[in-house]
């Protein structure tokens, strides 16, 4: 131990905040979400923790939340953390509306969100949030789908696609190879449970979906629905499977037959 | 009537807290919306944060306690309220007459303010606990046409509403009818 991640607002002499890198390490840690943005659409998908055996799945708590009717957002990290944060965000949803009687913009309430978030890497007595949040949703009277990133640190950003948490480089890299501007709501789904599938062992039982559309409430992709989608996929990538096979074998066959032929 | 200012006739004193419950309002000007537009942010953050519609019954209750607490305050709202929800649950309908002063009771009709010394004789001769929309109507016709015979305010007539366990609906209501006197 170094000492210099003994009190949060403490400076190493190399310009390290010791305490907001291990948070970024429990985000690291959490388990994964996703975020896509279609044409006029906006997909969230979330790796769950295997339920035990005992537990009763409809009533624990998930990792994606509505912060307000046209907001939802999904996080990776320390579940109590995301919690009190979501509280945070819900209830400054609520008061922008009393105030200015409109409904937050995702911008800014994810530069709320951020900014709390930044407020416990600097203040006496606190340590910062372990998780990273995905913010998705649409602006009022506005078709344009939105997703923001934030972080630990406080840092936030808009992305087109992204992940965070467990093996998200992995996930990320993937999205980097298949995202494509212009898709529709079959292919943006697709490519976000596609995409999860990537470190998601388990298949449709651990994941969560869920979509917005402009002006309307979130929704919540049903199991068997995500089942059908695990499974397209997986037969999808068995016959691509296959076909690299067969054309391999097709290409060893074609040098044997030419083999007695050069004779 | 004559006079330099008019006070605008279509103003919705009405504001809707969740799928199936609205809240009409009357009192202080300002202090009105001001608290109606409170509650109905705190109702959607509670629904949001325990995942729960709230009932009328339930709603009714946050009311009477937040009047409560500005009562005992130093600047209280002077609101009067009318309350009218269906339950998601099971699927009652339930209508809720707040004052001022925190008082709550749950009615089978209400009105506040001056309307009320003209209306709720008519509306406790015709109403009955089965009274269908159809006849409802009529009886609101009753009531709105006794206050244009008697009433002595300048009346530009009402908003009708309707709440049914599907939402809430604006309802066409014929203001413009002349009324003669009986």
């Amino acid at each position: 131990m170094s000492g210099y991640d003994r009190a949060l607002s403490v400076f190493s002499p190399d310009g390290h905040v010791f305490q907001v890198e291990y948070a970024m390490e429990a985000v690291k840690r959490g388990t994964c979400a996703v975020g896509v943005k279609g044409d006029d659409i906006v997909v969230l998908g979330c790796e769950k923790r295997s339920a035990l055996k005992l537990q009763d799945t409809r009533i624990t708590p998930s990792k994606i939340a509505m912060v307000d009717d046209h907001v939802c957002l999904a996080f990776a990290g320390l579940n109590a953390d995301a919690r009190i944060l979501i509280d945070k965000a819900r209830l400054e949803a609520q008061s922008h509306r009393l105030t200015v009687e409109d409904p937050v913009t995702i911008e800014y309430i994810t530069k709320y969100i951020a900014s709390v978030q930044q407020r416990y890497t600097q203040s006496g007595g606190v340590r910062p949030f372990g998780i990273s949040t995905l913010v998705v949703g649409f602006d009022k009277n506005d078709g344009t789908p939105r997703l923001y990133q934030t972080e630990p640190s406080g840092i936030y950003s808009a992305w087109k696609a992204n992940a965070i948490g467990r093996s998200s480089k992995t996930v990320r890299e993937f999205l980097e190879r298949n995202h494509q501007d212009g898709m529709d709501r079959e292919q943006t789904i697709q490519l976000t449970i596609k995409s999860l599938l990537e470190v998601v062992q388990t298949g449709a039982k651990n994941i969560e979906v869920a979509i917005m559309a402009p002006g309307k409430r979130v929704e919540m992709l049903p199991d068997d629905q995500i089942e059908a989608y695990v499974k397209s996929i997986e037969t999808e990538k068995q016959e691509e499977a296959a076909k690299k096979k067969t054309s391999r074998t097709a290409t060893t066959t074609a040098a044997i037959l030419t083999r007695p032929g050069a004779e | 009537m004559r006079g330099p200012t008019i006070i605008k006739a279509e103003d919705d004193k009405t504001r809707q807290l969740n799928k199936h419950t609205l809240m009409a309002f009357s009192g202080e000007a300002g202090d009105t919306v001001q608290f109606a537009e409170y509650v109905q942010a705190n109702v959607s953050l509670y629904t949001m944060r325990n995942d729960t519609e709230l009932s009328p019954a339930a709603v009714s209750s946050f009311v009477r306690g937040e009047l409560a607490r500005s009562l005992r305050s130093r600047s209280p709202y002077t609101v009067n309220l009318l309350l009218g929800g269906v339950d998601p649950v099971t699927q009652e309908p339930s209508l809720y007459w707040i004052d001022y002063l925190a008082s709550l009771a749950p009615v089978p009709y209400a009105a506040h303010g001056y309307a009320q010394y003209y209306c709720l004789s008519l509306l406790d001769k015709h109403h009955n606990p089965n009274i269908s929309l159809e006849e409802g109507m009529k009886l609101l016709e009753r009531c709105t046409d006794e206050l244009k015979r008697r009433l002595p305010i300048d009346y530009k007539g009402v908003l009708v509403k309707v709440i049914t366990k599907d939402g809430v609906k604006v309802m066409d209501f014929d203001n413009d009818r002349v009324v003669r006197s009986a």
